[in-house]
């Protein structure tokens, strides 16, 4: 296999021809934030939080698209990347609700993470209004909740619900500051054919997309006296709890007192 | 999804062989979806879902398409397109009141289509003739040195 030779943050590394500078530093253990990328499946530069300076370069490259090339010399903590990466933080959170604390993906939040990381302070970009409002929400799918006012565009959901899953049915919908990712047809989640596997929760990097939170339906059963409560982690939560009780696998398990209501007469 | 197609798309022969031509090819989309534009004046839904399933798309990103393009409308077109300049010039020289005018005259906000079809209103940003600003253009015609007390006139000419 061809290998490439090239210089990152002073140190030579030899690398598979056709890699990525990211990949590339990731091998010599330099870190280089990203926000869009996910490895074989989201590699398409959009967010521009992985930028570096690349010798010779008209401007900044994204390190996840960006091939390797013989005698390169790349900086992926230069000054200039550092302003690149803090001022697209700053857009990115200009047009972003500043509601962290009461968000559900607080602390665990990799935009909150880069913001904190880069030192964000002080937004100087202030929109009058936001893209998006509360009304927005599509809380339609008994499983998955979709705040488009969260969301930054990064597309990771888009890839895995088409790359992985095979789905694909949100897209990138309008342009500009109206962009949202959505079902088409101004349709909700539970409109279309979402398997609601979660795959989309589980790579947004915010909270823009998020399991229903049921915490609270929870303490009420676990508070009441007269139910006996019993844990099963979805997916296929009837099935599982059937096997449970013995009932041939594939049973969908319903409660003893549970019959279809009498036809009306 | 999956959706039946109740369209007549079946009647319009060209359109049915640039379906047969593009069948499962995604790289199709663009082309067949400018010819559904321009032979129907917009993108019907049913149009959009045949697309979809003839082209082998995902029918968010057909949709996708669709909303990303200026040049691609879900509503119904006017027969004839009026484009008034906002670009710097026109701006300046009044273009702000010339499509308060056009508003007014045609009861509806740029960006629409009025009820009876007969006119779609939309703001463009530099027609290339400054010098003439501000400039208004219908169906292609070009109309220079545009004020508000010419609109009524000209709206008048187009059936």
């Amino acid at each position: 296999m061809a290998t490439v030779s090239l210089t990152i943050d002073n140190v030579k590394v030899e690398v598979e021809q056709g890699s990525t500078i990211l990949e590339a530093a990731k091998q010599i253990g330099v870190n280089i934030p990203t926000l869009c990328y996910m490895k074989d499946i989201n590699a398409i530069g959009a967010c521009r939080i992985c930028v570096v300076e690349v010798q010779g370069a008209r401007a900044l490259q994204a390190a996840c698209v960006s091939p390797v090339a013989e005698g390169m010399v790349v900086k992926t903590n230069s000054a200039a990347v550092r302003a690149s990466r803090k001022m697209t933080l700053e857009l990115i959170q200009s047009n972003h609700p500043q509601e962290c604390n009461t968000c559900q993906r607080n602390t665990n939040c990799e935009l909150q993470a880069l913001s904190e990381a880069m030192a964000l302070g002080d937004i100087r970009f202030v929109r009058p209004a936001q893209s998006h409002s509360k009304d927005d929400i599509d809380n339609s799918s008994p499983s998955i909740v979709r705040d488009p006012r969260k969301c930054i565009l990064c597309r990771r959901c888009v890839a895995v619900c088409e790359k992985v899953q095979g789905v694909k049915c949100i897209s990138t919908m309008n342009r500009g500051f109206e962009t949202v990712v959505a079902p088409p047809f101004n349709q909700s989640l539970n409109d279309v054919n979402c398997a609601m596997c979660g795959q989309c929760s589980l790579v947004c990097p915010t909270g823009a997309i998020v399991e229903v939170d049921d915490t609270g339906k929870v303490w009420r059963a676990l508070d009441d006296a007269n139910k006996h409560v019993v844990v099963q982690t979805a997916p296929a939560v009837r099935v599982a709890i059937a096997e449970e009780f013995g009932m041939e696998p594939g049973t969908l398990a319903q409660a003893s007192w549970w019959q279809p209501s009498p036809p009306r007469l | 999804m999956g959706a039946e197609c109740k369209c007549n798309c079946e009647q319009d022969k060209s359109l049915d062989a640039l379906f047969a031509q593009n069948k499962g090819n995604p790289n199709g989309l663009i082309v067949v979806m400018a010819a559904i534009q321009e032979s129907q004046g917009y993108l019907p839904k049913d149009y959009l879902v045949k697309t979809a399933e003839e082209l082998g798309v995902p029918l968010s990103d057909v949709y996708g398409v669709a909303t990303f393009y200026a040049a691609f409308s879900l509503r119904p077109r006017g027969r004839h397109s009026v484009n008034l300049c906002l670009g710097t010039a026109c701006y300046v020289k009044g273009a702000p009141e010339v499509q308060a005018m056009l508003e007014k005259e045609m009861g509806i906000k740029a960006g629409n289509t009025t009820e009876d079809r007969r006119f779609s209103l939309d703001l463009v940003r530099c027609l290339g003739a400054c010098g003439i600003a501000p400039v208004l253009t219908v169906n292609g015609e070009v109309y220079p040195r545009m004020s508000s007390d010419k609109v009524s006139e000209i709206i008048a000419k187009y059936e």
